[in-house]
């Protein structure tokens, strides 16, 4: 196999091209509970971010919609998948933990088991423009959380 | 033109990306700079390195000159009737910024309208947004049409008594389309109003005459044209310069200060204050040189080859659209496309993985985008150093990219 294959197949892996390809999590939920609006400045992507939340004040629901790439695509529906019946507050820890990963602050393995299909995006982190594709969703998830309930929050990623 | 002996003067092209020799295509957002502008950048601070204007001893002499000499070949490379009407600039962006500050502001009250075109990169847009924020200035906007041509029949409808200002691009440079431009200067003299002309994509490309054109002003950028970056040419025609107010406020702008008040300098200098990018500018000299050697019109025949092959090569792809004119006399060496079901992102990284570099994204033109129902494009642009491999290189590249992407159909959608 030339290089490039492998470097592609590196990056863009098996599990993340089956995320971005079953449209999981894609779309907008009826009167939310959380709404909040991401931008990646560089590319022009958006994401729209809804949430329900159930029994207890747990997230029930999460969708997402826009235009993305299949990094963007792929971790905003690991990531829906990752919150449903999750607290808040645990929300916000995955946040933080996706988020160090992906910045390389801590290692791969230091990801919880709730993010285990989350390991897929690994590759991106050589690829620091691509970094933000990953990260858009979290962003925009986490803004929405501060924002508070029922405000819709707006985040722009930095240029 | 010998593209070989060309490729020589470029040290950057025998770089490897990720183990591939680099193909260098994204020349529509900056250029590569032949050895012999990186040599004068070497040699001003290692021989010449002094502040302008100002002091009399003999480094400061010949830094000046160097500035000095740069802008007169900036005049001859644009054929401007006199050196002053040249202005140096950061880029293209602040050429703009400054007709809207020191010319539109002054000049433009309450209804008058400023006509634009829907391919303006944001450039060519933000600023006037700025000003039509704060004089209650309209903007109009020529449409383009679906196949990424200037919609003239419309634009001669926007281009009244109302216009008192038209600025446009003189090629897009996100589809490549070269626009019309001795036309619209000419609607826009019939109804009295001022031009200016983004030549960001054009002047490096063909051959360019502010004489010819009778455009008041014109903008381009140095970097895009084998330049240093942080230089940029405002020209504009002597007597709206001399009628406009100073830009920044500072050094070298003023003949005389006084704690009160100041009187500003002459022609360009009252619209250069503070110390200007001397290096830079002074090195720029060697990029008009180079092209002037081989010629505009050799490098825009170059580039039409080029792009001819580049669209005969990505349309012979599955799912590829490409964008702009088909008429391949009415664009520049730009090729924009994107592939059904694939993010220009992603088409983006596949092609760096296999050293290719394009362009992916808005391109600074998200009406335009908008227009076209994309998020972005990836784009290839050429220029003189370029090869018809490395057309074919683009074209094995996102071949391999789609066959990889395209694998396995939509699983559960």
């Amino acid at each position: 196999m030339a290089e490039g294959d492998q470097e592609l197949q590196d990056l863009y892996r098996e599990v993340l091209l089956d995320y971005f390809r079953s449209g999981s999590h894609k779309g907008t939920l009826e009167a939310p509970d959380f709404r909040a609006h991401g931008i990646n400045p560089v590319c022009g992507d958006e994401i729209e971010l809804t949430m329900r939340k159930g029994e207890g004040g747990k997230i029930s629901e999460v969708r997402f919609s826009g235009h993305g790439c299949v990094i963007s695509q792929a971790s905003s529906a690991m990531m829906a998948e990752a919150l449903e019946g999750r607290s808040v507050s645990k929300a916000r820890e995955l946040v933080a933990s996706f988020k160090d990963m992906m910045l390389s602050k801590s290692p791969l393995e230091s990801l919880p088991d709730e993010l285990e299909a989350l390991k897929s995006l690994e590759g991106v982190r050589k690829f620091p423009m691509r970094v933000k594709c990953a990260t858009l969703a979290w962003n925009t998830l986490s803004q929405g959380l501060s924002a508070g309930e029922g405000k819709k929050s707006e985040f722009q990623e930095a240029e | 033109m010998d593209i070989k002996k060309i490729r020589e003067d470029f040290p950057i092209l025998n770089r490897k990306i990720r183990g591939k020799t680099l193909v260098y295509l994204d020349n529509a957002a900056t250029t590569q700079k032949p050895r012999q502008v990186i040599e004068a950048l070497v040699d001003f601070y290692q021989n010449h390195n002094a502040n302008i204007h100002r002091g009399v001893h003999t480094l400061s002499d010949e830094a000046t000159s160097m500035v000095e000499e740069s802008r007169i070949k900036t005049a001859a490379f644009i054929n401007a009737p006199k050196p002053e009407t040249v202005i140096f600039t950061r880029n293209a962006t602040e050429a703009i910024n400054l007709v809207a500050h020191s010319w539109a502001r002054k000049f433009l009250k309450a209804g008058d309208e400023i006509v634009l075109t829907e391919m303006e990169h944001h450039s060519n847009l933000v600023p006037w947004q700025m000003l039509a924020a704060e004089k209650q200035v309209v903007l109009r906007h020529i449409p383009m049409t679906p196949e990424g041509t200037l919609d003239l029949e419309a634009g001669r409808k926007l281009i009244t008594a109302k216009t008192k200002l038209v600025s446009f691009t003189a090629a897009s440079n996100a589809l490549g389309t070269l626009i019309p431009v001795e036309k619209i200067i000419s609607l826009a003299k019939v109804a009295g109003a001022k031009t200016l002309v983004d030549a960001s994509q054009w002047a490096p490309h063909r051959a360019l005459d502010v004489v010819k054109w009778d455009c008041d002003f014109l903008a381009f950028s140095a970097h895009k044209m084998l330049g240093p970056t942080g230089v940029g040419v405002l020209y504009g025609k002597e007597a709206l310069l001399e009628d406009m107010d100073p830009f920044l406020g500072g050094g070298d702008m003023i003949s005389r200060v006084q704690l009160d008040r100041f009187t500003p300098n002459v022609l360009p200098f009252k619209f250069e204050a503070g110390t200007p990018n001397i290096a830079d500018e002074a090195a720029f000299g060697q990029a008009l040189d180079y092209l002037s050697a081989i010629g505009l019109d050799a490098i825009a025949a170059h580039e039409a080859a080029l792009t001819k092959k580049a669209i005969e090569t990505l349309s012979a792809l599955p799912g590829v659209t490409i964008y702009g004119p088909k008429d391949i006399s009415q664009r520049g060496g730009v090729v924009s496309f994107n592939v059904d079901g694939l993010h220009p992102h992603d088409v983006g990284t596949a092609l760096d993985l296999e050293g290719v570099a394009v362009r992916a994204g808005h391109h600074c033109c998200q009406p335009l985008m908008n227009k076209l129902k994309t998020p972005g494009t990836a784009r290839a642009s050429f220029y003189i150093y370029n090869t018809f491999e490395e057309v074919e290189a683009l074209g094995k590249a996102l071949d391999k990219a789609i066959a990889f992407f395209m694998k396995k159909p939509a699983a559960v959608r």
